[in-house]
């Protein structure tokens, strides 16, 4: 972002890349596909590089107020000095915490998670697709992204777009089975139970019967593959991001 | 001495009918008071709790009144649940109407009143009313056998602990009675029926009606002054009945269908994950950061970050806990619940609810005044560990037909917890260091933040 300062110009979206995206490193490979993707299309956007830092999501949602607010403050600080307009984020904890809390603290930007953009890029007729083996893909829903924003159809028009086979798992869209990652889960053991929520949506997917599952969120990301991993189905089943299904099908 | 027989019985029963009349105003009055007093009780339990501006787009806030409250949008996901609750709520709204003359005939001592103004409606109205009467029967034995024979997962006391005891005889106690009060309506009319045949003074003509029509063969040996008497126990059954169960609504869960209208109009219009923003944090993290702070800006005052016990909450929270109805749909869909953990989003709204009616009680025998007394929501009633079950996943407030939210309840106390009591696991403590040092929730270095990048 700082070049693109530097030069004048501004690019069409800032890309938040995210804790995850920029550390994680199964999620690392998820952030070169979408990169991968948009420069393809040749859409330009920035990062914050080393000047991203944490949005505060999980300090906030653990009842930590106060280092989320010095987080929210500090990026606020950031993203306004370089003017950001349009966020694009892979990460729904980051975009719905962007898009719906940092108003409060005088962040206004118009912030989009990438199966939005995605899904209209496609609708658009911009992304060429390989021809392929109509393949069925299960789709698991982020609870930030679903009931939290209301975003249910841009990720299956994603996989149908694509020209595969979308398969709706046993609980889906509003009833979306959790991870198991959100409200700051995922950074902690979690509390005594009988099984892990993980390994319970991992169940839905293996009964679905897909070889594939598509999801959009760097936790979802670890939660699922970690509940299939202890279902011994890791290396049946294939855990992907929506932007490396279109990265994978695309010419 | 026939003549004069009949003169003493006549006067008799006209003192008879006065007497009636007053202690029917005297019963009517007294349980108004005690109804009326409750809800006050309760009105200023929940003023107690932190105030929320809720006053924004009035449009969009009566949308949710006529589409949650009056439509039950949400009931019907589950149709035939939907379609059974909504005979129950038609039933009860509409038969009320004929509440007012019931009052009337009680205060004035008359007989169906309404009956010469209406002529011919009224007899269609009341076949109405116990067509309608009879739909709140069926569907209260269908919710019945829900509970005790087909036994719905969710309504189960073996499976979820805080319905044990009152709740469970509460969610019985009101099915029956509102079964007993439609009998009591069909016997009224049916011996009312069978006392206008008979040609008996003051049951005018008005026709048997379509339900009770059919009782009639079971009451009609019964001699004159046997129906009379079963047509007036009927009648001050069905009376009484209707205003003791509003007495009994404000200690139960079906406070509902008073307060499930105001928390429709109230319930939050933003996104169900967003967390409610805390400007006395926000005044401390800009003195921190050397970022300039409106000096005419009034900093609420903040005795507590988060909330401890109820009166830290928002009165909406408040509110909806009062609301909750114990369907326990939230607990249902929580993933934490599903796999077998403490938390259950239903036993947080019961738990707010029972707390503040024990706040209530302090505020009645205080002369209003709260007066500490040892107890708290966090703690006595709510554990840590529940709430730290927690995954924000928002499944309770999407579940929940009146849109509650038991997750703000949960995150506010959580903010107690952490920013009041650093009480944190040894993990998220870690997670708290890293973000301050590094800027994210894991041990890295954050001048790698771009490495994604280069390889």
């Amino acid at each position: 972002m700082a070049e693109w300062a530097a030069s004048g110009e501004s690019p069409e979206f800032l890309f938040w890349v995210g804790c995850a995206g920029s550390f994680d490193d199964r999620h690392k490979k998820v952030t070169r596909a979408f990169c991968e993707i948009l420069q393809n299309l040749q859409i330009s956007f920035a990062v914050l590089g080393t000047e991203e830092s944490c949005t505060g999501d999980p300090a906030r949602r653990s009842g930590n107020e106060f280092l989320f607010q010095m987080q929210a403050m500090s990026n606020i600080e950031v993203l306004n000095m370089y003017g950001v307009k349009k966020i694009v984020t892979a990460c729904p904890h980051c975009f719905h915490t962007l898009k719906n809390e940092y108003p409060d603290l005088g962040g206004n930007y118009e912030v989009i998670h990438h199966s939005t953009l995605l899904a209209e890029l496609l609708a658009q007729g911009k992304i060429q697709l390989k021809e392929e083996e109509k393949e069925a893909v299960a789709y698991h829903d982020s609870c930030y992204l679903g009931r939290g924003n209301g975003i249910y159809e841009a990720p299956r028009n994603i996989i149908q777009g694509l020209k595969k086979e979308l398969k709706e798992l046993k609980s889906c869209r509003t009833k979306g089975l959790c991870c198991g990652a959100g409200g700051a889960q995922v950074f902690k053991e979690p509390e005594p139970g009988n099984v892990d929520i993980q390994s319970k949506r991992s169940q839905e997917i293996i009964d679905s019967g897909v070889q594939k599952v598509a999801l959009a969120c760097p936790f979802c990301m670890v939660m699922i593959q970690d509940g299939l991993n202890k279902h011994g189905k890791d290396k049946e089943i294939q855990v992907v991001d929506l932007a490396e299904l279109v990265q994978q099908t695309m010419i | 001495m026939t003549a004069l027989g009949q003169k003493d019985s006549a006067k008799h029963s006209s003192i008879m009918q006065i007497i009636l009349q007053v202690l029917f105003i005297l019963v009517l009055s007294g349980l108004g008071y005690l109804v009326t007093q409750r809800f006050k009780l309760i009105i200023s339990t929940i003023q107690l709790a932190k105030p929320i501006e809720l006053n924004d787009q009035s449009s969009e806030r009566w949308k949710r009144v006529f589409l949650l409250a009056f439509g039950q949008k949400k009931m019907f996901q589950k149709p035939l649940v939907g379609f059974f609750h909504f005979l129950i709520y038609a039933g009860f709204v509409l038969i009320n109407v004929e509440i007012v003359e019931i009052v009337l005939d009680g205060i004035l001592g008359t007989h169906r009143i309404f009956a010469p103004y209406l002529g011919s409606i009224y007899p269609f109205l009341l076949d109405f009313f116990e067509l309608l009467a009879l739909g709140v029967f069926v569907a209260c034995l269908v919710f019945f056998m829900r509970r005790s024979i087909i036994q719905v997962p969710r309504l189960q006391v073996q499976n979820h602990r805080e319905l044990a005891g009152f709740p469970l005889k509460d969610a019985y106690t009101i099915l029956a009675i509102e079964c007993i009060l439609m009998l009591a309506l069909w016997t009224m009319n049916a011996s009312d029926a069978i006392l206008q045949a008979r040609q008996v003074e003051h049951f005018e003509p008005v026709g048997a009606f379509v339900v009770s029509k059919n009782l009639i063969p079971m009451f009609s040996d019964l001699s004159t002054s046997t129906l009379l008497m079963l047509e007036r126990v009927a009648w001050w059954f069905h009376i009484l009945g209707i205003l003791g169960f509003a007495l009994y609504v404000t200690y139960s869960k079906h406070l509902h269908i008073f307060f499930a209208f105001p928390a429709a109009y109230y319930s939050s219009l933003e996104s169900s994950g967003k967390i409610a923003h805390m400007p006395s944090v926000a005044h401390e993290v800009k003195l921190m950061l050397g970022q300039p702070v409106d000096a005419n800006a009034t900093v609420p005052e903040q005795l507590r970050f988060g909330a401890k016990d109820v009166m830290d909450l928002t009165w909406k929270n408040a509110l909806d806990a009062y609301s909750c109805t114990e369907c326990g749909r939230c607990t249902e869909q929580c993933p934490a619940n599903q796999t077998g953990r403490a938390l259950s989003p239903r036993k947080i709204m019961m738990d707010t609810r029972d707390r503040l009616e024990e706040v209530g009680k302090v505020l009645s025998q205080n002369r209003g005044q709260w007066s500490e007394d040892g107890k708290s929501l966090l703690g006595d009633y709510i554990s840590a560990e529940e709430l730290r079950a927690c995954t924000t996943c928002q499944a309770c407030v999407e579940a929940c037909p009146m849109e509650l939210s038991p997750l703000n309840i949960i995150l506010a106390l959580r903010r107690y917890q952490i920013m009041e009591q650093s009480d944190a696991p040894a993990a998220w403590n870690s997670m708290f260091a890293n973000i301050e040092t590094n800027q994210a929730p894991w041990k890295f270095n954050p001048s790698d933040r771009l490495n994604w990048a280069k390889s």
